[in-house]
């Protein structure tokens, strides 16, 4: 009998590397192989799918082997789950390397949470290749115009067509989001996070020739460099105070464990630390020889202690590298600009999976998050919600409409998890997931069918032309607007074998286990903004993370309708446009409508519902009891029976919210009551502040872009006039000493050789007289010789 | 013959020398310049038996003699085909019409 997290580890590590082979074999196959040829794609779509596969083999399995208990265990008492049947596995795969005590290895950590995120990214991902296959299939081509780069002789740029090396970046990223959602300690994902990076990195600018799009990678990269290096501080805080960077405990053998993060930080009963030094430092627990986990005794020598101020450093530490990824307030300035990227990629990695990335990790690393950096945390994504969805308002380009909404809800799930909403905060990831990537695909079909104009402007009046996207939109629009139904309930049976509610509509005096009819966002903005509320009614001080959210839930319900009525209801605003729309091929609403069916019903029973139960089950032990900070002068975090006292009255003003936002938009946008354009005159600064983006680009250009640009001239400027001038001294030095050698070389040496050749020369010439050809005069000279030898022999001997 | 001594003969010799030097270098016939170069053979072969005999050489003169003999049918031989060629080539026998590698 193979052990579970074998089985689990052994499927989701299948799914995981399935793109990498598929990456491997498309970019090579790819450039090797034809340009029209559809392989690649096949080839991507049958790896995901296969992953999605066994991903959802393996949440199967997992559910199955813990009996479903996670579903069975009702909202509000899980804390006191026993720890019978093991539900979180840890370990490892490959050891990288061992630097003394430091141990890098590719380790694996699967609680519910990971196995909700595989299944999630696998499907969305599905659904996004197919939808792609169409949308990128003008790629399929042997000569490419691109109709928006403009070379010097007033033509288009040609290029091969590059479908191939679409699909391979799309499975490299796959590749790379599985790992990082898999990752056993954090230094692994620190890795798959900087893949992520280099996969978006590649995307945004696959239309490389576009200057806009070449920039918006740079910039995306830049900016999550500076989120990055927040991150790294973290590792570091982390590495020398824990000596670990495993999430999960390390079996070391023979009944001895090693206590990983989570376990060092565990907190009591009433959610707090063992301190020393009069409340300072952080005592960190470890095992002892029986593999219990205990605060070790002051006498220990292995004891380790961190203080509490260097905790929150590493907080903040990491989130900042959440902040960079996740676009949250201030580096949120990337996403709207990663839009250049074709649109199947904004789908997938800037609005579902990467971009969630973040808020996944601030989710897995919730045990070591202090009060004060939740805090943080909540007001950070407080901002980011608020900034965003007032710039969506006044957005004219489809996607960018839709690039906000996506910083604004990714702001919402950050202040979930601030407020000490776990579950709420990824529940809410999950749903934004769905109806989020949906969104994107129908603005996809939108554009394509469009003819590539993204300006909602010269939209309008497509319904009737793209029936099937303008309804599935309006699936995600009221999603994401969270609007439900009032006074219809449902009340949920459960079936004793199957894990599927049975709904069944009943009367509103029937409270306990009884929602409204609502599609998926409603519920879950309607579990931040609880834990949202009853954060505030422990921390009045603080209100402003109940009414700002509140608030942003209005202007998204506003400015989500505002896109839907002005792409698809009134009169056609470009008549040659709209002559030629026509809806996407079925590969490309194909997914749209499975995803809008998701996007629906994925929250289905909201927080009695499977997935809210199941994310629900990975919740750090702590969380559900809260946290009293009263005494300590820090803040306190709500429980469960708090979020759930005040459910009613967050859901209700939600609710009211979403509504009014809805209807003003149709009286805007809808009937015309009031001319748009009016307003836009009447409060022409307010407009202008906000199509500026808050000013945000134009500050940081002022500060960070226009001094490095400063400091770059000046270094360009000691380049050019010290460092050239040094070198063109040493040059002209060496000219001028090469003339001379030259001279010498020619005068002398040269003069040498040839006075040598020359006498020679001279010589060979005057003795070539000599040869006269006459064999009677050389005949008489050799007599003479010999009669001039003779005599001279006689002559200087005489004596013979 | 004991009697007369050497210098009869070595003067006899050496006028065939001379002789032959002279021919050699006057004959423009390069038959002629062959005969000079028999006369001067012979004028050293004179030599060789003249020394041969009034000195303790023996018979060494004498073989030396015979091989200048031999060695001379042998250059006739060469040298007649020598010119027998150099008339083919300049329908004469003028040796000082053979300068064609004069410097």
């Amino acid at each position: 009998m193979i052990d579970l997290g074998d089985k689990l580890s052994t499927l989701l590590a299948i799914a995981w590397l399935l793109p990498l082979l598929g990456f491997v074999i498309e970019v090579f196959g790819g450039y090797w192989g034809s340009r029209k040829s559809k392989a690649a794609a096949n080839l991507a779509i049958g790896c995901i799918a296969t992953g999605f596969l066994c991903s959802a083999l393996a949440l199967w399995m997992w559910g199955d082997a813990t009996g479903w208990t996670a579903l069975a265990a009702a909202h509000g008492e899980h804390g006191t789950t026993d720890h019978a049947t093991q539900t979180v596995f840890s370990g490892s795969f490959y050891t990288l390397a061992d630097f003394g005590d430091l141990h890098l290895s590719l380790d694996y950590y699967i609680d519910s949470l990971t196995l909700a995120m595989f299944v999630m990214v696998t499907f969305i991902a599905t659904c996004i290749h197919v939808f792609a296959t169409g949308y990128m299939a003008e790629e399929l081509v042997d000569d490419y115009v691109d109709h928006q780069v403009h070379t010097h002789d007033g033509g288009h740029f040609h290029r091969p067509g590059r479908f191939y090396k679409f699909f391979s970046y799309m499975s490299l990223f796959c590749f790379a989001m599985l790992g990082l959602v898999l990752a056993g300690n954090i230094f692994q994902v620190f890795i798959f996070w900087e893949l992520v990076g280099i996969c978006s990195y590649l995307l945004i600018g696959f239309y490389v020739e576009r200057h806009s799009a070449s920039t918006a990678a740079n910039k995306a990269f830049i900016v999550n460099r500076v989120g990055d290096f927040g991150f790294i501080i973290g590792l570091m805080i982390l590495w020398t105070s824990f000596g670990t960077f495993s999430f999960g405990d390390r079996d070391l053998g023979e009944g001895k464990k090693q206590a990983g993060l989570f376990s060092m930080v565990a907190r009591g009963e009433h959610g707090e630390f063992a301190t020393t030094n009069h409340g300072q430092d952080v005592v960190l627990k470890t095992f002892d020889d029986h593999g219990h986990l205990q605060v070790p005794a002051e006498t220990d020598s292995t004891r380790k202690t961190i203080a509490y101020t260097l905790l929150i450093v590493a907080g903040l530490g990491v989130f900042g590298g959440c902040v960079g990824k996740s676009a949250q307030f201030p580096l949120q300035t990337w996403l709207p600009d990663a839009m250049e990227g074709p649109t199947p990629v904004s789908a997938l990695v800037h609005s579902a999976t990467m971009v969630a990335a973040g808020v996944y990790l601030a989710g897995r690393f919730y045990p070591v998050f202090v009060p004060e950096v939740l805090l943080t945390i909540a007001y950070v994504g407080c901002i980011t919600a608020f900034v965003a969805a007032t710039i969506a308002i006044v957005a004219t380009d489809i996607k960018k409409v839709l690039a906000y909404s996506t910083i604004s809800q990714l702001g919402y799930m950050m202040l979930g998890l601030g407020v000490g909403g776990w579950a709420a905060g990824l529940f809410h990831l999950i749903t934004h997931a769905f109806f989020k990537s949906l969104m994107f695909l129908c603005s996809g079909s939108v554009i394509a069918g469009c003819h590539h104009e993204q300006e909602m402007t010269k939209m309008g009046g497509l319904l009737k032309k793209m029936p099937i996207t303008a309804l599935t939109m309006l699936v995600g629009v009221i999603a994401i607007a969270g609007l439900a139904i009032p006074g219809l309930y449902v009340r949920f049976y459960w079936l004793w074998i199957l894990p599927v509610p049975y709904p069944s509509i009943v009367s509103p005096e029937a409270l306990p286990g009884a929602y409204a009819l609502a599609l998926s966002g409603f519920h879950s903005k309607d579990a931040i903004l609880a834990t949202g509320l009853a954060f505030e009614n422990l921390n009045q001080v603080h209100f402003l993370l109940f009414l700002i959210p509140l608030l942003t839930a209005g202007i998204t319900s506003f400015y989500m309708f505002r896109l839907w009525f002005y792409t698809f209801l009134g009169k056609p605003r470009d008549q040659h446009l709209h002559e030629h729309v026509h809806e996407s091929p079925w590969v490309m609403t194909g997914p749209l409508v499975v995803l809008a069916f998701f996007a629906a019903f994925c929250a289905f029973a909201g927080e009695e519902g499977n997935l809210f139960k199941m994310l629900s089950h990975s919740q750090p032990a702590h969380v559900a009891h809260g946290f009293d900070g009263s005494h300590a002068g820090s803040v306190s975090l709500p429980d469960h029976d708090a979020i759930h006292k005040s459910h009613s009255t967050a859901g209700n003003a939600a609710l009211l919210a979403a509504f009014i936002g809805m209807t003003i938009s149709y009286l805007i946008y809808g009937k015309g009551v009031v001319d748009p354009d009016d307003i836009k005159r009447q409060a022409a600064a307010v407009h202008g502040f906000l199509v500026n983006k808050w000013g945000f680009d134009d500050l940081y250009d002022a500060m960070f872009v226009k001094p490095a640009h400063v400091v770059a001239k000046f270094a360009a400027a000691i380049d050019k006039f010290v460092f050239d001038e040094i070198l063109h001294t040493f040059v002209r030095i060496g000219i001028v000493i090469s003339k001379w050698d030259r001279k010498f070389d020619e005068g002398v040496i040269d003069g040498f050789v040839n006075m040598m050749g020359n006498s020679t020369h001279s010589m060979g010439l005057g003795l070539r007289n000599a040869q006269t050809g006459s064999i009677r005069q050389y005949v008489t000279f050799i007599a003479i010789s010999v009669v001039t030898l003779f005599v001279l022999l006689f002559a200087l001997y005489p004596s013979g | 013959m004991d009697q007369l001594g050497p210098n009869p003969f070595l003067f006899i010799g050496a006028v065939l020398f001379v002789c032959g030097v002279v021919c050699m270098t006057t004959k423009r016939n390069g038959i002629g310049v062959l005969m000079g170069v028999e006369l001067v053979l012979n004028g050293a072969s004179l030599n060789f038996i003249t020394f041969s005999k009034f000195t303790p050489l023996g018979l060494d003169g004498q073989v030396f003699s015979l091989f200048v003999i031999v060695l001379a049918a042998a250059e006739a031989a060469v040298a007649l085909a020598i010119t027998l060629n150099f008339y083919n080539n300049h329908l004469t026998i003028d040796v000082d019409r053979g300068d064609e590698l004069h410097g």
